[in-house]
């Protein structure tokens, strides 16, 4: 196995809980990162001010997935207010670690979450 | 769980009869070669047998052979030792051990363009000599995609240009990733320069040979005392040396037919039982042991990843597997999109590799880019 990653940054890029598409979902935050070229959607369902439902498609490296995965989990329940502060320390922490060069990558799925916040606020 | 390795074209084990051979001069014969005693001229002889081998491997004569650490090191005593500060024409598919060194270089430098398939054009690469050219460094296999460069074509033109030169262009060749299956005769190719390197044709590590045709004349890199005729100073890596003889000596091209057939193989299974996938370079160009795929909807890295897990090792040319998070220079070059690029995977095979590794290869990418392609929605 690789020592690359820690073990929850692989068991969620080998099992991801929040990918798929939301056929219904308030809002989708499209995201792109210009450092490597990856893509990501983040949907999101709010009820009341809450963040009911999140999924993630991404097309981009291990550490993509398992953060926009990560980000998924940690905003489900949460106002959009705290949703949107969520910090890249604090899913690197719940990952265990996460190589130096891959930390952009949680820095793109967060942008995914505010992206698809500033959607949802603005419609 | 077995572990495949399908990653040839970064390095190879070293085989056991190498291994046999260095063995004895890391204690026993452990003489410095500059000594004038007995230990040192145990060493010398070995250092000389290892230079005559790969000399004889490629056509050479002896004096004609000096070991260096590194292929690295041999293309920068090529490019910033030989080209005198001179215009040097290469490629724009070079490993960075030719581009890096021209970039230091006090000259300007050209990088010519491939064709889509990855193969230079003679005429492309003879075009942009000027009067001023001092130097053509062109790879002889590609290292991502395996395609073979027109060695022999290009020496003979730049040949013919030189009759009419009082200051002759020198041709260089890294033959790295040729050296397992393809002949590095340095007359058939017509070079002045050629380098070859220990771990790739299943020796050590740290090793590395330039020839350097007699009378051409090389400024050293590196300073130090006359090692290797002052062009790489430092004690000689004797067992490493031995052992780089050794590989060489037991090239045996034949290998190339079976590693081909499982090349085929491998791309005829993979292109047909998955859609959206397209070889990246000629496949007729290409050496018997490299496939480079593109996999549309997927990204490298993490189709690397999700092969390691499976125990098969490969490599990719994805940014996001390189530490400079932009994508392979080589597949841009042959025209693929960032996006292209991003999802293309290496797999090289080696001498030893099986039908049934290839077999568990080609049975486990489907399932592996079915789900990525379910995650990434594309
Ligand atoms: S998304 Fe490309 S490096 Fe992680």
């Amino acid at each position: 196995m690789s020592k690359y990653y820690s073990k929850e940054v692989m068991d969620r890029f080998m099992s991801p809980k929040y990918f798929g598409e939301m056929k219904d979902a308030d809002a989708v935050g499209l995201v792109g990162n210009p450092r490597c070229g990856d893509e990501m959607e983040v949907y999101i369902k709010v009820r009341e001010g809450k963040v009911e439902s999140a999924s993630f498609r991404t097309l981009g490296c291990a550490a993509a997935i398992a953060t926009s995965d990560v980000v998924c989990e940690m905003i489900t329940g949460k106002s959009l207010e705290e949703a949107v502060s969520i910090t890249e320390k604090e899913m690197v922490d719940k990952l265990k670690d996460l190589p130096h060069v891959k930390v952009h990558c949680a820095s793109l799925a967060l942008e995914g979450v505010k992206e698809a916040v500033k959607k949802y606020e603005g419609k | 769980m077995k572990k495949i390795y399908l990653d040839h074209a970064a390095t190879t084990p070293v085989k056991e009869s190498v291994i046999e051979e260095m063995q004895p001069f890391f204690s026993e014969r452990f003489g410095n070669p500059s000594s004038v005693h007995r230990f040192g001229q145990e060493a010398v002889m070995a250092i000389d047998k290892a230079r005559k081998k790969v000399a004889h491997f490629l056509g050479a004569k002896e004096r004609e052979v000096g070991f260096t650490s590194s292929a690295t090191e041999a293309n920068n005593l090529s490019v910033l030792g030989a080209a005198g500060g001179g215009h040097v024409v290469t490629s724009s598919i070079e490993h960075s051990a030719v581009l890096n060194p021209c970039k230091m270089s006090s000259g300007s430098v050209t990088q010519v363009p491939v064709s889509s398939e990855g193969v230079l054009r003679v005429e492309d690469v003879l075009k942009e000599i000027r009067s001023d050219t001092t130097l053509v460094s062109v790879m002889y296999v590609n290292n991502e995609i395996g395609t073979v460069q027109p060695i022999a074509e290009i020496g003979k033109a730049i040949g013919e240009i030189n009759k009419k030169r009082k200051k002759k262009i020198l041709f260089h060749t890294d033959a790295v990733q040729a050296a397992n299956y393809l002949s590095c005769d340095v007359s058939e190719l017509s070079v002045d320069l050629l380098t070859l390197s220990g771990h790739k044709i299943y020796g050590p590590k740290g090793v590395g040979a330039l020839y350097i045709r007699e009378g051409v004349t090389v400024s050293p890199v590196m300073y130090g005392a006359s090692h290797e005729r002052g062009l790489h100073p430092g004690t000689e890596n004797v067992p490493a040396i031995v052992g780089m003889g050794k590989a060489v000596e037991e090239i045996d091209f034949r290998k190339g037919e079976e590693v081909k057939r499982l090349r085929d193989k491998v791309i005829d299974e993979i292109t047909s039982s998955i859609s959206g996938v397209t070889l990246n370079g000629s496949r007729e160009k290409r050496i018997p042991n490299n496939v480079n795929l593109a996999f549309e909807g997927v990204e490298g890295e993490s189709l690397l990843i999700s092969l390691d897990s499976e125990g098969i090792a490969v490599s990719t040319g994805s940014a996001c597997a390189s530490h400079s998070l932009s994508p392979s220079h080589v597949l841009l070059a042959i025209g693929l999109s960032d996006r292209m690029a991003h999802g293309s995977l290496r797999i090289s095979l080696g001498n030893e590799t099986t039908e049934e590794e290839v077999d568990h290869l080609i049975s486990k990418l489907p399932p592996i880019i079915k789900r990525l392609r379910e995650i990434s929605g594309r």
